[in-house]
């Protein structure tokens, strides 16, 4: 693979604290390696602020391989950025060529309120996995793992949704931040295996009333999120949310 | 100051149920009363936090990041050990031991590890029974495969993402109980020390990483379970903020800090690509199950992997290790590697890489899905395109991942890999009830030292930290807290918490005020070289000599010349990164000091001056069968030995040939 290097004018979104006017900036960045990690590149950017006096750019990141979903930008109006099934982290600057401007947001939600600059706080998603998103099953309480034989498929299924990395692309994506993918993806974990039969109907109950008075919006069917999803969470999610959302509701 | 590992006395596999049926019980109208603080949400700290939970203490639990769920242990890729024998392939508990010590080139604690080896299938259960969606067979069962260093398949996966689906398990069950109110959740908050009451821990002072503001946290026990310090490299496969302050702190404390030197280096990570390089990402090493290692016959070889013919291809795992093949330790794999490359026969711009290959796993899958689906006479390219489905299913993700960071398809082109830090076996000295050398201070997971020796096999920290969490702490740390259930909750206001709040506060303003030239990185950067270069792979004395000059050198330029911006009453992660790299600039000392120290060869310690006539590692069992423990004197270290004496396996060299 051919490897170059370039230079790039990058407006990111300023905003102190909670309570600050928030405001584009606007900074030319130099001598780039397409080799870079996206967010190596934000480095480099925020050495500079750094030396140069001024405040670096506040972001979430950790793992740096995908897999925390700390990361959380805003990329050109796409979560995450240009590719597909990527997370911030995993993008990398090949995506860009010389004389590039990226514009740069936090995650835009009335549930996410900005800390500072493109930190976001998302504890909400905390807060509906609290509301049930479990199995109650104390330690020492479980019998031998094969004696719960579960088919292959429910199993495999089960697993695509717990892939679930909790960044909260979906709703950023989401006209209506709608944190719907989000808690479909556990309760379909659950809803899919044995073992979480017993609190079916109470976990989808409580999760969806959780996720309601975080202030999270409504779904409209859009498919943005699922399109944003870096972990290619499926939609039909969604729909295994809304019959057991209604089976629950009706039982 | 004795070192009394507590081990019970009795035979091996008697010991751990002896110990739960006499240790000291806390009834649970006591257990309302007392308060337990649990540092870090990764598998050790997740699991111990919702079961000490579940049991009925009152427990606050930390972590630096937004959400528990983000614990590093979620990178984990591979599995997780269990000695259950589902494979009907000769497994017991007393295997699982044997390859745990053996792997660890004998220098864990016995006791521990047989421990470890019979909770590991109630891990398997406790997980299936949470949900934890396990790779499975078509009949229904819970499917295996093999990791370096057994013989056996062991290990229980999800895909890729064992640790993120262990992690999201043990996070459900916090989750449950923050829920009920028995767990306070204290996320982006970052414990800055320890507190000690008339030498006893009773608490913590920890920075709201929101506000900068500290905080006073009080305690009838406290419990670290932070991880380990692979940063320490800079350049390591370890999460961005993965750090050794807490650990660090508890150490300047008198915790004793267990085999610091003992690091280890992953074979399979993806190599650095530039200066500009902020971390490396592993590709799990059950990628050795399938993917061939090899390199060129002939150095610098600059034909394309795929132009190199089969004759011309050196698989030097296989050649010289034929029992496990690519299936060796981590330690082998990565010196072998090593070797390699510094003979001249490494491939790619860096030539510091050799390839992993999946070309003839593709062929063989692809055969026996010809086979399975009755296609005898199926062509090449058909075979291919079936067997490339087939890996798919088992590694799909990992592949993404490679491609998405070189842009190369390992589909078509073998990929390229290279050592980089991964897991540190070294961590604060703890007992057989994981109490550090500070009364009411213990250490789970990778933050202990115990279980691993000098290096761990693959699949084992998970199972290791998740042992720790759900099924040794709930009783070792009743034992303590029975003597306990007579002291009031901790009055924070006291002397002591007001003088570690202060001390904390001092640090962070003289960090401030030093605004010198350099950025964190400049330094943390800098150390990383000198640990990479000197403290690595391979180490020797006058190395490691220069390095602890260096260390002090460039620890001195830091306090003088370090430069943060922005202010303490603030989300400043710069400040809080400064932090964690003056830690890691005393630790990397210490490091140096106990690889010199240790004149031997031993699993990821591998010194120069002691190897056999082939490069193997050379032990001294005379002379070094113990555990190093450091205690911190303020300006230097001193050394104490925890003598390992093994009452059932007999340590020999060695052997994956």
């Amino acid at each position: 693979m051919q490897h170059y290097t370039m230079n790039l004018t990058v407006k990111v979104w300023r905003q102190a604290n909670t309570n600050a006017q928030g405001k584009f900036e606007t900074y030319p960045v130099k001598d780039i390696s397409s080799e870079m990690s996206f967010l190596e590149m934000i480095d480099v950017l925020n050495d500079q602020l750094i030396i140069e006096g001024k405040d670096p750019i506040a972001f979430d990141h950790d793992c740096r391989e995908g897999i925390c979903g700390m990361c959380s930008m805003y990329i050109d109006g796409r979560a995450h950025g240009p590719w597909t099934q990527n997370t911030t982290c995993q993008l990398h600057m090949r995506a860009y060529k010389d004389g590039d401007t990226i514009t740069i947001e936090p995650w835009r939600a009335t549930a996410f309120p900005v800390i500072k600059d493109l930190v976001v706080d998302r504890t909400a998603f905390d807060r509906i996995q609290q509301a049930g998103g479990y199995i109650t099953v104390n330690t020492g309480n479980a019998v031998d793992g094969n004696s719960i034989p579960i088919e292959k498929a429910n199993a495999d299924a089960s697993f695509a949704a717990a892939m679930c990395i909790g960044c909260g692309a979906c709703v950023a994506a989401c006209k209506n931040s709608s944190a719907m993918l989000f808690t479909s993806a556990k309760v379909s974990q659950y809803a899919l295996l044995p073992q979480g039969e017993i609190e079916r109907s109470t976990r989808v109950l409580n999760m969806v009333a959780q996720m309601d008075k975080e202030g999270f919006g409504s779904c409209t069917n859009t498919g943005a999120c699922e399109a944003e999803c870096p972990k290619g969470i499926s939609i039909s999610n969604i729909a295994r949310l809304n019959r057991e959302y209604i089976n629950a509701s009706l039982s | 100051m004795a070192l009394e590992s507590k081990v019970p006395v009795g035979n091996m596999d008697e010991k751990w149920s002896k110990y739960k049926s006499t240790c000291k019980l806390v009834n649970p109208a006591n257990k309302r009363n007392i308060d337990i603080i649990v540092v870090g949400t990764g598998l050790a700290g997740a699991s111990a936090a919702a079961t000490l939970a579940e049991l009925g203490y009152n427990v606050k639990a930390f972590c630096f990041q937004d959400s528990a769920r983000r614990a590093h242990s979620i990178a984990a890729q591979g599995g997780v050990n269990a000695a259950k024998n589902y494979q009907n392939d000769g497994d017991s508990v007393y295997r699982l031991f044997y390859d745990t010590i053996k792997g660890g080139d004998y220098r864990a604690r016995e006791g521990n590890v047989h421990r470890l080896a019979e909770v590991s299938g109630n891990i398997i259960d406790q997980c299936v029974a949470q949900g934890v969606p396990f790779a499975r067979e078509y009949g229904g069962m819970l499917s295996n495969r093999s990791f370096g260093g057994t013989q056996v398949q062991r290990t229980f996966y999800a895909a890729g993402q064992t640790g993120q689906q262990l992690l999201l398990g043990a996070y459900s069950a916090l989750n449950r109980q923050i829920g009920l109110g028995k767990v306070k959740m204290y996320a982006r908050h970052e414990m800055l020390d320890v507190v000690k009451v008339d030498g006893v821990a009773r608490g913590i002072i920890a920075k709201n990483l929101i506000t900068g503001k500290l905080e006073r946290h009080g305690a009838h026990a406290v419990l670290l379970c932070t991880g380990g310090y692979g940063n320490v490299f800079f350049l390591s496969t370890n999460a961005m903020g993965s750090n050794v302050t807490a650990a660090w702190k508890a150490h300047k404390q008198g915790a004793f800090f267990g085999n610091p030197c003992f690091t280890q280096i992953h074979p399979t990570c993806i190599p650095v690509s530039g200066d500009h390089q902020s971390k490396l990402t592993l590709m799990s090493e059950s990628l050795r199950n399938d993917g061939r290692i090899w390199v060129p016959k002939k150095q610098n070889d600059t034909r394309k992997a795929v132009d190199i013919p089969e004759e011309e291809r050196d698989y030097y795992l296989e050649r010289r290790y034929p029992a496990f093949g690519n299936l060796v330790p981590r330690d082998v794999a990565s010196r072998a590697a090593k070797e390699r490359c510094d003979a001249g026969y490494g491939v790619g711009t860096s030539k510091m890489a050799v390839y992993l290959d999946f070309a003839s796993a593709i062929e063989r899958y692809g055969n026996k899905e010809a086979t399975k689906r009755g296609m005898p006479n199926a062509d090449k390219a058909t075979i291919i395109a079936m067997g490339k489905e087939v890996v798919k299913e088992q590694y799909g993700n990992l592949f993404e991942m490679y491609e998405k960071i070189t842009g190369e398809n390992p589909y078509e082109m073998p990929m390229r890999i290279y050592p980089a830090v991964h897991y540190t076996m070294g961590g604060l000295w703890v007992n057989y009830e994981l109490q550090t050398t500070v009364k009411g201070l213990y250490a789970l997971g990778e933050a202990n030292f115990s279980d691993h020796g000098a290096n761990r096999l693959g699949a084992s920290a998970l199972m290791q930290g998740l042992a720790d969490g759900y099924f040794v702490i709930p009783y070792t740390i009743g034992n303590y807290l029975a003597d306990e259930i007579r002291t009031p909750k901790i009055d924070i206001n006291q002397e002591a918490f007001v003088q570690a709040e202060k001390a904390t506060q001092d640090r962070m303003e003289k960090l401030m005020n030093i605004k010198g030239q350099h950025t964190v990185d400049y330094f943390h950067k800098k150390l990383g070289l000198i640990m990479w270069e000197k403290c690595g792979m391979a180490r020797n004395a006058a190395g490691l000599t220069e390095a602890v000059a260096e260390i002090q050198a460039l620890r001195a330029e830091f306090w003088k010349d370090v430069k943060i911006p922005g202010s303490i009453n603030e989300f400043n992660p710069e400040l809080d990164k400064a932090g964690r790299v003056a830690d890691f600039l005393e630790l990397g000392e210490l490091m140096c000091k106990d690889a010199l120290q240790r004149e031997e060869s031993c699993g990821g310690h591998f010194r120069e001056e002691y190897q056999e006539a082939d490069g193997e590692a050379k032990r001294d069992d005379t002379n070094f069968m113990y555990v190093s423990a450091w205690e911190n004197t303020g300006t230097d270290w001193t050394l104490h030995k925890e003598s390992l004496d093994y009452e059932v396996i007999h340590p020999s060299q060695r052997n994956y040939k």
